[in-house]
């Protein structure tokens, strides 16, 4: 088994999720150089961590399942798990931010 | 009170976990999983004795749906922000919401969704007033976001977990 071996329909749509998932994800992480202040720049990797990860996960599936001849879903669990974690360092964050400009 | 279909979260996520890892569904994975997932569940229950009891899932089925079109839509609006940002630094700014759920499974859910969308992050909640403090990127119109936060997110929720 290798990526030569994915036939074409999955290739394909696979390509080009896997381009716009990084795409996104580097747009995202432009944002921590181009947003002037903290406040902005904490909304700027979400991007990744969502729809540039998202993308990329299907691409996986899509990829997977087409090489074993059958349904390959484990993917939802990173999707499930980085959809649940990933707010709460952004939330923490905040908070530490909040409290130092506060004090 | 009337009788509503109760569905236990955790040890059918933890299931559908087990079966996901193992990438299998045959009764010996099924059974070691349902020993498995009770078995956790009975541990939780000593550290967070406050269970979920989700119900009405139909309405989740929508609000899952209108939370991934807002991810998809706020993801593009934020990457139009960032390229253009050279040009036109986004006005940031808290604001407030009142809330009328209580429900703390409710309330964490809510957390989530606003800050697993790219442009918004949960900034505080006030417990006694029920007040959530929300920060946005780009701060235009402030009642266009009470309007998705309370009608789109928290009604849902609300007849989700209450």
């Amino acid at each position: 088994m290798s990526a030569s071996d994915v036939p074409l329909w999955a290739a394909l749509p696979a390509a080009f999720l896997l381009v716009c998932g990084g795409l996104l994800t580097v747009i995202g992480s432009l944002g921590l150089l181009r947003l002037r202040e903290f406040y902005a720049r904490i909304h700027a990797p979400t991007m990744g961590s969502t729809l540039g990860a998202g993308c990329v996960l299907i691409a996986s599936m899509l990829a997977s399942s087409a090489l074993a001849e059958r349904p390959v879903i484990h993917e939802l669990l990173i999707t499930v798990l980085i959809l649940i974690t990933s707010p709460v360092t952004a939330m923490l964050l905040m908070r530490a931010a909040m409290f130092r400009s506060k004090s | 009170m009337k009788l509503r279909p109760l569905i236990p979260v955790l040890p059918v996520f933890l299931l559908a976990m087990w079966l996901l890892l193992n990438d299998s569904v045959s009764p010996g994975h099924l059974v070691l999983g349902a020993v498995f997932a009770l078995l956790v569940t009975v541990a939780i229950a000593r550290l967070r004795p406050l269970p979920a009891w989700p119900r009405r899932l139909y309405v989740a089925i929508g609000l899952i749906f209108h939370v991934l079109i807002d991810i998809v839509r706020s993801n593009l609006a934020v990457g139009r922000i960032i390229l253009g940002a050279s040009r036109y630094q986004p006005t940031v700014g808290f604001m407030k919401i009142p809330l009328d759920m209580r429900d703390p499974h409710g309330l964490a859910m809510l957390a989530v969704i606003i800050t697993g969308t790219p442009g918004t992050v949960w900034a505080g909640h006030d417990a006694e007033n029920n007040v959530l403090t929300l920060h946005v990127l780009d701060l235009k119109d402030e009642a266009a976001w009470v309007r998705t936060v309370k009608q789109r997110y928290e009604r849902p929720l609300m007849e989700i977990f209450e």
